[in-house]
């Protein structure tokens, strides 16, 4: 791990092999250990899943029983974005982004396809509350758009930081507002009422599907947008 | 009804909150609304402190969703001991930070100023949300929520030397979340679930959970730097911007120090091992001296101090040997050690803080040049002065009272050779602590009167590094109280 | 050998392979792909094991672990990348000093102040 560059002499390579196989029959031995039978919760998942407002059992443990997790790991992807801004990145344009820019191909396939993507991540989002899929899967496409539409140089970024962060934060915000909210009615934190509960994480998947979507193509993009921005607007004066 | 006297989900509410209206503003505006909610947590920590007093052990379901289907927030009396260590240095270091002057540029958006807010907060939320875990794997996202913050802080101000740091930190933490992820799979697909109290109770001492208990180990080991997992530290430590430093080395190492105890003594106690247990206290023993004996090679101030914690890590892992040999002597031990982490964490961040404040006033990092700066920042070396007393272990500071229980244990257990490391330590330590204040009063008849470059040093900086000694030299009077603090909830019986 | 050790023997494979391409490699890219790739290895093996017994549903929380795991790593992943960027920009190679390998370390000074 002290990185002594790429471990080039043969003997020191031998060594690094040998142990490494070492470790890795140590770890096969103890895979071939593990349990055969399913030790796991679904048992206790099952019997709970009508009180917990929706019909997969994945967006349930997710959004509800274990919700708790979920909310710190969307504050993970916030960390993330605020982490790589601090960094400060000088904006660079590759050649190949120059290129992918220019390239009247890109362009037509983006204004094609970013309609159907976003279209896809609302579905994807909407169908996670009964079958595979939820906000994660959805923010993913919605990224996935995000980062063609960074790609053909074809959006704006906005000049103003205020409207972009309101966006990244909001599904952090709402899922926060809510959890903390039901302390109000005299539940534990993160408690839904039964009742409520669908309409509840509908509302938190639908915004963390845009803050997610727009998280991770600005993790992409990696530059402050603000100072993209003016990089962009400098090349387009150009 | 509402349910908002439910003190412990605060600490870890509070900062969350606020991150979202630092996120939103800009420089000043986040610096305010973080000391705001420094405040706050404050508060609830004290809050949740006298809860605890008062009703003993406290414990939340969140989302009503009992284990094991749910997570559990957790609250004992070793929780409240290290969500008060963490409100205290967090909060002053805090004021410290509204007074530091970050190097890097940038406009009040988007400057090395501006980023400490966001992300310090987020590393508060990390801690806070360790400290009340009750479940394997939401420990294992507090671990990551601390990692990535503490790295990127460490990066902070576009330094060279910081920036590599960082990198190195940053593959460590990434190579010690994956063992302790590993470890974390390999656990539930054996036990099928997540809860520490389940899983201590259906724990069995197959092969599976031997790896994975090494796993962990290893992974947590390298996060908190134990000898000889501790190179990428004293780098990452003595770059990084001085507030930063005085987080990282005060309570970011601790936080997977806790990990380590709760899952040792009360998920696993059964594989504590008289060898394993000794092995961790060798390992200790050798990072105290060689930690120690680096310090006393070091030519540079932050340096010292950030090898003094590779040091002083170590006396934390003496606890494992001294601790799990049972009968009366383990709770002073355990007690011992655990209270020196508290200890620790404010003399060693009023250390970085007094430390960076003489370097930001001479301009320069070097001993040599520290000479005459009492005469100019008396507050500062004063600091300096006191928190070096605690990490000797004088008394009546924290440092002594930890040390003292843990030499005591260490003699009752017999381990004499235990007992040789913690005085061989105090001695390395007042070796170095004297060597910087020999370099600050002590001036070569020949030398240039030294001119300083800012004479004007913000008062706020002096004034929370005073503070902050001042916390960790009483804090030995306070061990009444706080050790019958710390046994509320205590893995041992018959104390 | 059931299908669930199968995947759980190639996971530890994986895993192990995830570890010697993180030390044997100095380019901090491919020490970030390493670092991916041993992730993948423990998705893997939780994926596995939530499915054990073939007739049953299989159990949501590894896939929920799983989840979260991935979020997690792309966080990481995404911030490595941007540092290798910075590193890059400041010492002209994506690699950590000490380590030079055997190319000339030519500055390129990117980084605008």
């Amino acid at each position: 791990m002290r990185g002594r560059a790429n471990i080039t002499q043969l003997w020191t390579r031998v060594i690094l092999v040998v142990c490494s196989v070492v470790f890795g029959l140590g770890l096969v031995w103890t895979a071939l250990a593990l349990p055969q039978e399913a030790t796991g919760l679904a048992r206790v998942v099952k019997p709970r899943m009508p009180e917990s407002g929706v019909t997969n059992p994945v967006t349930a443990v997710l959004l509800n029983f274990r919700g708790y997790d979920t909310l710190l790991e969307i504050g993970v992807l916030l960390l993330a974005i605020i982490a790589v801004w601090s960094l400060r990145l000088a904006p660079t344009r590759t050649a190949l982004e120059r290129f992918m820019a220019e390239t009247p191909v890109l362009a037509y396939l983006v204004r094609l396809l970013v309609p159907v993507m976003l279209l896809v991540a609302g579905y994807l989002t909407w169908i996670g509350s009964s079958r595979a899929g939820g906000a994660f899967q959805g923010g993913a496409v919605v990224a996935g758009a995000g980062v063609l539409l960074l790609l053909a140089a074809m959006v704006p970024l906005p000049r103003r930081r205020r409207l972009l962060r309101s966006l990244l934060v909001m599904g952090f915000g709402l899922f926060l507002a809510v959890a903390g909210g039901m302390l109000l009615l005299g539940n534990n934190l993160l408690e839904y009422p039964p009742e409520r509960a669908y309409i509840l994480i509908l509302a938190i998947e639908t915004l963390l599907t845009v803050s997610i979507g727009l998280t991770l193509a600005l993790l992409f993009l990696g530059v402050i947008p603000e100072v993209a921005a003016i990089q962009q607007r400098r090349e387009d004066n150009v | 009804m509402d349910n908002l006297g439910t003190w412990i989900v605060w600490p870890i509410l509070l900062p969350l909150i606020a991150i979202i209206p630092i996120f939103l503003r800009k420089r000043s505006g986040a610096a305010n609304v973080s000391l705001v909610t420094a405040a706050a947590i404050v508060l609830a920590v004290a809050g949740l402190a006298r809860q605890v007093l008062t009703n003993g052990e406290q414990s939340h379901a969140v989302g009503g969703w009992d284990a094991p289907l749910g997570i559990m927030l957790h609250a004992d009396g070793l929780s409240v001991f290290m969500l008060m260590m963490t409100a205290i240095v967090g909060a002053i270091t805090s004021i410290y930070a509204a007074g530091y002057r970050f190097q890097g540029g940038g406009d009040s958006g988007s400057s090395s100023g501006y980023f400490f807010w966001p992300l310090s907060m987020f590393l508060w939320a990390a801690l806070n949300v360790l400290f009340l875990a009750a479940d394997i794997f939401n420990l294992y996202i507090g671990l990551e929520l601390l990692s990535l913050a503490a790295v990127a802080l460490v990066t902070l101000e576009r330094k060279r030397d910081a920036t590599v740091a960082g990198m190195r930190y940053l593959l460590a933490s990434f190579l010690g979340s994956l063992a302790y992820l590993l470890g974390v799979a390999l656990l539930y697909t054996a036990f099928g679930t997540l809860d520490l109290e389940l899983l201590g109770a259906r724990i069995q001492p197959d092969l599976p959970t031997a790896v994975a208990i090494m796993l962990i180990t290893l992974g947590t080991a390298l996060k908190t730097a134990l000898f000889p997992l501790h190179f990428w530290l004293p780098p990452a430590h003595g770059s990084a911007p001085t507030p930063v430093s005085a987080l990282l080395s005060a309570l970011v190492v601790k936080a997977s120090f806790y990990l380590l105890l709760r899952l040792w003594f009360e998920v696993f106690p059964a594989a504590l091992t008289p060898a394993i247990a000794q092995m961790l206290g060798l390992l200790g023993a050798i990072g105290i001296l060689w930690g120690s004996f680096l310090a006393l090679r070091q030519h540079k101030l932050k340096a010292l101090v950030a090898f003094s914690t590779v040091a002083q890590v170590g006396y934390l892992f003496l606890l494992f040997p001294l601790a799990s040999t049972s009968a009366g002597w383990g709770v002073d031990a355990w007690s011992g050690g655990v209270y020196h982490a508290f200890a620790h964490a404010c003399a060693k961040a009023a250390m970085f803080m007094a430390a960076g404040t003489l370097a930001y006033a001479i301009g320069s990092d070097q001993l040599d040049h520290l000479a005459g700066t009492f005469q100019h920042y008396p507050f500062s070396v004063t600091a300096l002065t006191l928190a070096g007393v605690s990490l000797m272990g004088l008394p009546p500071s924290g440092g002594f009272i930890g040390k003292w229980l843990l030499l005591n244990s260490a003699l009752a257990s017999g381990q004499w050779w235990f007992a040789l490391v913690i005085l061989t330590g105090s001695l390395l330590a007042t070796g170095y602590v004297t060597m910087v204040l020999s370099h600050i009063l002590l001036r070569p008849p020949d030398a240039a009167p030294i001119e300083p470059r800012n004479t004007r040093v913000s008062f706020t900086l002096e004034f929370a590094a005073l503070l902050l000694a001042l916390i960790a030299l009483g804090l030995g009077l306070a061990a009444t109280p706080m050790l019958a603090l710390l046994r509320i909830g205590m893995p041992f019986t018959g104390y | 050998m059931s299908q669930f050790s199968l995947y759980a023997v190639i996971s530890m494979l994986i895993f192990s392979i995830g570890l010697y391409g993180f030390i044997a490699h100095a380019h901090l890219v491919r020490k970030i792909l390493a670092v991916n790739i041993m992730g993948s290895a423990i998705f893997l093996l939780l994926i596995s094991a939530a499915r054990r017994d073939p007739t049953a549903p299989p159990d949501p929380v590894p896939h929920a672990m799983v989840l979260t795991g991935i979020v997690v790593s792309v966080s990481f992943t995404a911030f490595a990348l941007a540092l290798t960027r910075r590193i890059y920009a400041e010492t002209g190679q994506a690699y950590l000093p000490e380590t030079e390998p055997a190319i000339s370390a030519q500055k390129q000074d990117i980084v605008q102040k």
